[in-house]
């Protein structure tokens, strides 16, 4: 690629190396939170709602405390108020008062948690559990979204069954979202009979919405479907499909001295702290989290994939419940209160009108999207949905409309992608379809209309300009991924063989990939070597510590001399991003990377004090500091002791403006260990940073029993400049499989009339296994750096499940036609009887079946 | 009383080691008794918390249930025989290999390495209502939440319903049923075969059991005669996943054709009823004629006859009418050159 930029030739950058954690994790010495014990330890388990709506008029555990062994009871009566959030990316959110607590007296779903038991053992909890007497008042519920927009439906929440976001007062704070009733009209609903999503109003009349919070657009949209040559109105549904990390979200408190201990499964390490403080009410007198008074452990994590970023509400009740009884108390988390717990992406219906011309550029998309949120707070994947489609298609008019709508289920969190996955789930079959009607190829379709450079994304705001991206290459990914799997070759192979139709598809898919402004901190000690203080999260992505291969980059240090702290907020460390929304690898590159600058400055002025000249006339390499030419110099365990000597800002006793209070904190306790480096990430980045994957896929369709197998499977990233080989390729090929599951099986299942869970737990939620997938993933990168960041790296975790997704559900409809599926996930039952009747015969407008 | 799931209750276990000591703690404790073999039906059942027995009768101690004889030509599976010892057996895979490819389409490779073939064959049904402990008519109440206006049935029987329309899960059953298989039975009163294809019963017959086997009976071991060693098999199933899945459908078959006509055959499905089923019709509409996929069309419209699809599964009667077609006429190899 003659135009595309390159970076400088690395070290440790972008080679494969032995992460600190590999070991313990293959021999099963590394520690989870389930893996600790406590002296005088309790267990705590939880009484879950067996119906979907109700009020609890009534608790009866007087048998249950009865039972020797009991030792306490917890109820929503014991909770805090809803606290506080943070977005994936770092930003707060105020409190919702209709928020979760962790335990209710409203259940809104079939397996909220009403109270937890803590007793000796768990058997003595469950047995307790099964004395306790409950009165419920039962209440209407709604578990299918579409259903609860029909005139005289229930409503989810008594309040109504919508999310409104209220306008925000001039220089004031955004006010918490609202719960209102909303109901189309009966004629609306005719649509269905023509296999189209209805699209009735966005919110209920006379209530006043925050401006493009339910609507926007940009460009023509009307001219742009009027000039196109083929308009295409398709509708689609994505699946609601349950986290489900291998690790569930356990955890075990205790309190001492006045700080509480939790030893938590979370993605993020630092920030998780500051989540527990706000979740339990442990604030300061200025409203903010008291982190001094909370000590997160977690050196090893199973998965998150959006649902742990900051742990889980849950894991404030063995913290209270050891309050109340003085003693640490785990709270194992079994597979079905996960799935009820744990969180899952919510589904999208969605309906799209697509104008493309002749030669296959978009003239214009016009969106709609209906999202079943679950009860509790509003997700923002609908609105996600839209922006990540303008980003992967370049349309140059969109409109955007989306209504978020409330059900009595388990609640939603960000998963993966999220809300970016439905915008391509959505937007690929139409691709597919265009693809077909046009007589273009899929992968000359996707390249004409990416992304390139920095490339509009989403509507501009009122009175402002449309934002762009840092960088696009996914023309070239495109281009590479052609290439290596051989996309011309496959497409002239036959696709009719007996009772066998083969297909190919091609996917491509975005999602933010990096964000800015967090500190990095580590210390070159007296005998040379380096500490550096990791906040990042161990959630498997390995960026706990790939991200500071930097500093070992910059400094010229060999990697065998760094060692990385990692998983305990007593242990010092920095103000860090928290591991959502695939942005640490980008953003604590760059904190990495400003404070080995630090540390060479620092190491500059001391050679300079020492040996005379401006610091400039020095440079550090080889574990060295020497003047530039040869000369004068000292070795870094030389300067670690001038540093201590010096003191000030070069042993940490003076802390620089700026960097964070919670780094501050860490700064001083630290101080006087050696050469103290610490900054905050403040260069400049023109853009918002945005990652691509583009995916390449073959199936094999048994048309006599509608089973398909995947034959192959290529993924290629851009993704800025590659850290670590070995961690990028799983995650690439990982979140790939992710995305697969949506495509081939994993869902929910639910009976609405009774509002209760079918499929739950591994087995009936279907998730992909390593069977599933061909034996033979391959993946590849580009390598080219993002411009706007000094080392070039971008997040991977979110859009290769896009990619995965869409290549099966593509190469499906290149292999059967355009009248199979109009949901997914796809299975031979819908194939089958599809093909049958030679038109789509799933249910398209039923939720959960 | 609240419920609560997915831990496992107190019981008293017993863990005998051999077959008179079992029967003797069958027979103390009849309908209290819980036989665990394999425990992944088990397991799940207990770990629920649905199924409350008070005493548990581990056969994994006794040895005597474990392994493949040869027997009058034939061979004898003891009920503990892991599927995956069932799957390896070379005895099995020349002379029945239909067996072998019907306990490899079980499960997991993880399973099949714990579960056992008389667990697999005298499994409960996995209907996600009655396995979610609804009080249906299986669980001894009066209503099939499977069969209502809402109810979600994608996985239930399209035929031989009566009330309930739970499927039969197993793999190995129809390949059994096709084999001849005898099951053992023993209790503390002697012993007696049952043909494999009356083992199983619908809900016309018991509607809260599918199979035989009485509180104090035991299954010790599978017989399979030499009846069909040798013969053309042909056994298939469908699922959602590749692995870790229970048939949406699956079908065995087993024939001897001379001069290219059906001299003998036999044929079973299962998952389309809560009992596998021979399909006794078919057979004889196939002996004496060519097995050709015309022929085994026609085949499969006579299979389906009888069907009466739910809300949600009526996709099992092209799929079963197909599966019986190949189980007569052998899958099409795809040619793609």
């Amino acid at each position: 690629m003659p135009d595309t930029p390159k970076h400088p030739p690395f070290k440790l950058i972008g080679k494969n190396y032995t992460t600190p954690d590999l070991v313990a994790k293959v021999t099963g010495k590394a520690k989870y939170a389930e893996d600790y014990r406590a002296d005088g330890m309790l267990f705590a388990k939880l009484l879950l709602s067996p119906i979907p709506h109700a009020r609890v008029r009534k608790i009866d555990a007087s048998a249950a405390l009865a039972m020797p062994g009991v030792k306490a009871i917890l109820t929503a009566d014991d909770m805090p108020k809803p606290a506080d959030a943070l977005t994936d990316l770092g930003a707060r959110i105020p409190a919702n008062p209709l928020g979760e607590r962790g335990l209710t007296n409203e259940p809104v779903y079939q397996g909220e948690p009403i109270l937890a038991v803590c007793a000796v053992d768990e058997l003595t909890c469950a047995e307790a559990i099964e004395k306790i007497r409950i009165d419920f008042e039962r209440l209407p519920h709604a578990i299918d979204p579409l259903e609860t927009l029909r005139p005289g439906t229930p409503n989810a929440r008594v309040e109504g069954n919508v999310w409104i976001r209220p306008p925000v007062p001039k220089g004031q704070q955004a006010p918490p979202p609202q719960v209102k009733e909303l109901k189309w009209a009966e004629a609306d609903f005719a649509e269905i009979e023509h296999g189209r999503l209805p699209m009735g109003k966005l919110h209920p009349d006379g209530v006043d919405v925050a401006p493009q919070s339910d609507e926007w657009s940009f460009g023509d949209v009307d001219e742009g479907l009027k000039k196109a040559d083929l308009v295409l109105d398709e509708t689609f549904t994505t699946p609601n499909t349950s986290h489900q990390t291998l690790e569930t979200r356990t955890a075990m408190a205790y309190w001492q001295n006045g700080k509480v201990y939790v030893h938590c499964s979370t993605q993020s390490t630092q920030p998780t702290a500051p989540a527990i403080a706000r979740w339990l009410g442990l604030v300061d007198d200025k409203g903010q989290p008291d982190v001094s008074r909370v000590v997160i452990i977690s050196e090893y994590t199973g998965g998150g994939f959006g649902s742990k970023i900051t742990s889980a509400i849950s894991a404030i009740i063995p913290a209270i419940l050891s309050k109340k009884t003085g003693a640490p108390v785990m709270m194992r988390v079994s597979r079905e209160e996960e799935h009820f717990i744990g969180r899952a992406r919510p589904s999208i219906q969605g309906r799209l009108k697509v104008g493309f011309t002749k030669e296959g550029k978009i003239t214009a998309v016009d969106m709609f999207v209906i999202l079943d949120n679950g009860p509790y707070d509003p997700q923002g994947d609908a609105n996600n949905s839209g922006r990540m489609l303008s980003l992967m298609y370049q349309p140059p008019a969109m409109r955007w409309r989306g209504v978020t709508v409330l059900t009595n289920t388990p609640p939603r969190l960000s998963q993966s992608q999220p809300g970016g996955f439905q915008g391509i789930a959505l937007m690929e079959p139409v691709m597919s379809k265009a693809s077909r009607k046009l007589g273009i190829d899929q992968v000359a379709l996707h390249r004409m209309n990416a992304p390139e450079g920095k490339a509009p994304i989403g509507a501009a705001p009122p009175g402002g300009k449309r934002a762009y991206v840092t960088s696009a290459y996914i023309k070239e990914a495109l281009d590479r991924g052609s290439e290596m799997f051989e996309w011309e070759r496959r497409k002239a192979m036959p696709k009719r063989s007996g009772t066998k139709a083969r297909g190919i598809g091609v996917a491509t898919s975005c999602f933010v990939g990096g964000s800015v402004g967090f500190d990095g901190l580590f210390i070159i000690k007296p005998d040379g070597r380096i500490t550096v203080q990791s906040g990042i999260g161990n959630l498997g992505t390995e960026s706990v510590t790939d991200s500071h291969r930097v500093v070992a980059e910059v400094l010229d240090i060999p990697w065998e001399k760094v060692e990385v702290v990692w998983g305990n907020t007593s242990k010092n460390l920095p103000n860090s991003a928290p591991s959502g929304g695939s942005q640490t690898t980008h953003a604590m590159t760059r904190a990495a990377w400003a404070t080995a600058h630090d540390a060479k400055k620092k190491l500059q002025e001391i050679a300079a004090k020492d040996f005379g000249g401006n610091p400039e006339d020095y440079e550090v390499a080889r574990e060295r500091v020497f003047r530039k030419g040869g000369g004068s110099g000292m070795t870094l365990a030389q300067a670690a002791k001038r540093a201590i000597e010096l003191g000030g800002v070069y042993d940490g006793h003076e802390v620089p403006a700026g960097i964070s209070p919670y780094t501050k904190a860490s700064v001083q306790a630290l101080a006087g260990q050696g050469l103290l480096a610490v900054a905050k990430d403040t260069m400049p980045r023109d853009g918002v940073t945005h990652s691509y994957v583009a995916g390449f896929a073959e199936v094999e369709v048994d048309l006599e029993t509608g089973k398909y197998r995947i034959v192959d499977y290529m993924a290629v990233a851009d993704v800025g400049t590659i850290i670590h080989p070995r961690s990028l390729g799983g995650q690439i090929l990982g979140r790939s499989t992710l995305g697969i599951g949506h495509a081939i099986g994993q869902k929910w299942v639910y009976d609405s009339h009774y509002g209760i869970a079918l499929a739950k737990r591994f087995h009936y939620n279907k998730p992909p296994t390593i069977l599933d997938v061909p034996a033979k993933m391959t993946w590849d990168a580009l390598d080219i750096p993002d411009p706007e960041t000094p080392v070039g790296a971008r997040g991977i975790g979110e859009p290769p499940v896009g990619a995965g997704c869409c290549a099966i559900l593509n190469a499906l409809s290149d292999a059967l036609g355009d009248d199979i599926f109009r949901r997914a996930p796809v299975n031979p039952d819908t194939i089958l009887a599809s093909l049958e009747a030679g038109r789509p015969m799933q249910e398209q407008f039923t939720a959960h079946i | 009383m609240a419920i609560v799931r997915d831990i496992m209750p107190a019981f008293e276990l017993f863990q005998p080691a051999n077959i008179p000591d079992a029967l003797s703690l069958l027979d103390r404790y009849g309908s209290e008794a819980w036989v665990l073999a394999g425990g992944l039906d088990s397991f799940d059942w207990l770990k629920d918390r649905i199924k409350r027995p008070k005493v548990v009768v581990d056969l994994s101690q006794v040895s005597e249930l474990r392994g493949i004889r040869d027997w009058n030509g034939g061979l004898e599976i003891g009920s503990m025989t892991t599927l995956t010892e069932v799957v390896r057996d070379p005895r099995v895979q020349a002379k029945f290999s239909i067996l072998s490819t019907g306990a490899e389409a079980a499960a997991s490779p993880q399973i099949r390495n714990q579960g056992t073939i008389g667990g697999n064959v005298s499994q409960d049904t996995r209907c996600w209502y009655y396995r979610g402990g609804w009080k249906c008519y299986r669980a001894g109440g009066n209503i099939c939440f499977a069969d209502t206006p809402t109810a979600i049935n994608r996985e239930h029987a399209i035929m031989g319903a009566d009330r309930c329309v739970a499927v039969n899960p197993s793999d190995t059953a129809p390949a059994l049923i096709v084999l001849d298989a005898q099951m053992v039975i023993r209790n503390s009163h002697g012993e007696r075969t049952v043909n494999a294809e009356d083992y199983f019963i619908g809900p016309d017959i018991d509607i809260t059991h599918m199979n035989v086997l009485k509180p104090g009976d035991l299954l010790t071991a599978i017989r399979i005669p030499a009846t069909w060693a040798g013969a053309q098999f042909y056994f298939e199933k469908v699922r959602d996943r590749q692995v870790w899945d229970f048939p949406l459908l699956n079908v065995a078959s087993a024939k001897f054709v001379s001069g290219g006509n059906v001299d003998r055959i036999r044929i079973a499905v299962n998952a389309a009823s809560a009992r596998p089923l021979r399909l006794t019709e078919v057979e004889d509409f196939m002996r004496g004629k060519q097995p050709t996929p015309q022929m085994g069309d026609t085949a499969g419209k006579i299979a389906v006859g009888p069907a009466d699809p739910l809300r949600f599964n009526g996709y099992k009667i092209p799929m079963m009418r197909n599966l019986v077609k190949r189980a007569i006429s052998g899958v099409e190899e795809a040619k793609w050159a």
